[in-house]
């Protein structure tokens, strides 16, 4: 008795000397034990800080615009030497590259941040519902899903791209649009898995509506997944906006887009090769950093699953199952 | 099998559909005129003339009436003539196939005998250095974009070092079709699609040998004192490869829209480069046909993979 109120006590106190740090506590604490994810991190926030800040950068410390042109200075080697506007050098119209390289920035971030968020959305609404009602909703979905998978992404794109004259909203959307079909197919399969779970039968048996089953008993369950998932998306977002800009059918210039910085590239073999080299590593730099921030998150979100199955079924990308069942 | 494949031949039907779907809206819905494009630049055309071409083309039709003509050419496999070559798109089409195939092939050779082996040696000093050496590698080479690595690649070793040409099947003037100057025009763009297994091939396998060197029949093998050659190469590997038939089955999304790309780096003759030409020209026929054949070439690949993937693992059949 005398021991078991002992051992009541130490625990109330161990509770009251430290709070629960709960889930996402326990996750944030990881990653911040984690350097190479903290150093991807903070390159990534440093791009995001500059490419939010390329208008006061560009009045205040390089003092030109993105389309000033110096026809004098075309194609000049980048230096520290220069003044602050061409340490890049200058591209073929004698533009700052360093200055373009921050509006492309803002471009491609934006473009992978905020298409990554509507292919996350659609698939998760498409997905779960489909996976939790199955049926007919199910049906219709994983058509949806193979139709959109049966033409290469890439393609889709150029006959939008040919189509219509694209900006960064619209591309937002179109990219949103149609590559939501990864994000789905994980969603479906995760729900699959959930719904047959215990806790979410008790919920329908006393009376939970399917909208509140999903949202608060299916969803935050597979969120965490979905959430690094989202972070490779942002990567392979960045990846097919630059792939499409540079072959000339995504952001039209003058606006900079780091893959339309490298359109009419096969150009500058002999004059600039520093106009090939600035915008790819820029490019490459935050991909890289993306997939890195992901498997750190995915590490960070249940570190049991280094190596198991719930990383393959990232990292995988099985083929859909269609089909009824 | 035979009905499994029938199925998988079936559920196929409702895909190619909606490809079609999906094309024939997206070309209808653009607000460009067909007529103009096909008569840039005749300014003398009237009214009449405008009406009478429409018609021709079934463009003055109900919307589901022109999809029934739409589908029925593409049932045909009937594209029309290309505006720039005045050639069937099909024909066009078929002419490039080869090209692409031969880099492709080459390419996902390469990349399974680099990336297999990496991903076995990642799997067996897990943990290690090395371990995260081809970890590392593996993301970078699916971080750093295609094109820009194909830029690099001419920049340095075709144009600063020559040791490569820059772009082309052969040098001009010399046609031929398996011999050493086309074997080193083409070792950049096989690297480059190389590259796009070695971002895959490494980590997938390393997953797949991890897991299987957990189970129990590992287990046994090893405490019945088979060696450790024998138990990681015949009991390990063996099962490990099974899914690498999937990947295999996969490629073709990243040949088709990794062929745009590197084809239009080195000027490789092929289809991806027949896709950006005739894109950049506004040549339609040419672009849906490319992308329809793109895609039911896709739909089929997908099928053959499932169909390989339940021979070479029964459980597929049986859990369906």
């Amino acid at each position: 008795m005398a021991t078991q109120v002992a051992v009541a006590d130490a625990l109330s106190q161990a509770d009251l000397g430290r709070p629960s740090v709960g889930f996402w506590g326990d996750v944030s604490s990881r990653i911040r034990g984690d350097v190479t994810t903290m150093i991807a991190l903070s390159i990534l926030g440093a791009m995001i800080a500059l490419a939010l800040g390329a208008d006061l950068l560009s009045d205040h410390v390089f003092g030109v615009s993105y389309s000033k042109q110096d026809l004098l200075r075309t194609f000049e080697r980048p230096s520290f030497a220069n003044e602050p506007a061409f340490w890049l050098g200058a591209d073929n119209l004698g533009r700052s590259e360093v200055v373009r390289l921050l509006y492309g920035a803002r471009v491609s971030l934006f473009i992978g941040i905020f298409a990554a968020l509507v292919q996350l959305t659609l698939g998760l609404a498409v997905g779960v519902s489909a996976g939790y009602f199955r049926g007919r909703w199910d049906d219709i979905a994983v058509w949806l899903i193979s139709t959109l998978n049966g033409i290469p992404t890439l393609y889709l794109l150029i006959i939008v791209g040919l189509l219509f004259r694209l900006d960064p909203i619209s591309l937002v959307i179109l990219i949103g649009l149609l590559g939501w079909t990864g994000e789905a197919n994980l969603a479906r399969g995760q729900t699959f898995a959930w719904r047959e779970r215990d806790f979410v039968v008790a919920a329908r048996t006393l009376g939970a509506s399917p909208f509140r089953i999903m949202i608060r008993h299916i969803v935050p369950n597979i969120l965490p997944l979905m959430i690094v998932t989202g972070m490779l998306t942002i990567g392979g977002v960045i990846l097919a906006e630059s792939a499409l800009s540079y072959l000339g059918f995504g952001i039209q210039p003058p606006v900079p887009s780091w893959g339309n910085m490298l359109t009419g590239a096969t150009g500058f073999y002999y004059k600039g090769p520093h106009l090939i080299v600035v915008p790819g590593i820029a490019i490459s730099l935050t991909v890289l950093c993306l997939y890195l921030i992901g498997d750190g998150m995915r590490d960070a979100l249940d570190p049991r699953l280094r190596g198991s199955q719930a990383v393959k079924r990232i990292s995988r990308r099985r083929p859909p199952a269609v089909g009824p069942r | 099998m035979g009905r499994y494949v029938a199925r998988r031949l079936v559920q196929a039907i409702p895909t190619l559909f909606g490809i079609m779907l999906l094309t024939f809206l997206l070309t209808r819905l653009s607000p460009t005129d067909p007529v103009q494009l096909m008569l840039a630049g005749q300014s003398d055309l009237t009214l009449e003339d405008r009406q009478e071409l429409l018609h021709e083309l079934g463009l003055d039709k109900a919307l589901p009436l022109q999809f029934v003509d739409f589908a029925w050419d593409v049932v045909r496999l009937d594209f029309g003539n290309s505006f720039y070559y005045h050639r069937p798109a099909i024909q066009l089409i078929a002419e490039r196939i080869p090209n692409t195939a031969q880099l492709a092939i080459a390419g996902f050779v390469v990349a399974a005998l680099i990336g297999i082996p990496l991903g076995i040696i990642a799997a067996l000093f897990r943990g290690r250095l090395l371990d995260h050496g081809i970890r590392i590698t593996s993301v970078l080479a699916s971080a750093v974009p295609d094109f820009f690595l194909g830029l690099l690649f001419v920049l340095f070793l075709g144009v600063q070092l020559r040791w490569f040409p820059i772009g082309s099947m052969n040098v001009i003037g010399e046609g031929c079709g398996l011999c050493w100057d086309r074997a080193w025009h083409m070792v950049g763009p096989v690297l480059l699609y190389a590259n796009g297994g070695l971002a895959v091939y490494p980590r997938y396998l390393r997953t797949e040998m991890l897991e299987i060197l957990a189970q129990d029949y590992i287990r046994t093998a090893r405490s019945k004192g088979l060696r450790e050659r024998i138990v990681v190469g015949g009991h390990a590997l063996r099962n490990a490869l099974i899914p690498v038939v999937t990947l295999f089955g996969g490629i073709l999304t990243i040949v088709l829209s990794g062929s745009v790309i590197i084809e239009q780096i080195f000027s490789w003759p092929g289809l991806g480069r027949l896709l950006f030409e005739a894109a950049s020209a506004k040549d339609y026929p040419v672009v849906t046909a490319a992308v329809l054949v793109g895609g039911f070439l896709l739909v089929l690949s997908y099928i053959l993979r499932d169909i390989a993937y339940a021979w070479v693992d029964p459980r597929i059949k049986v859990g369906k």
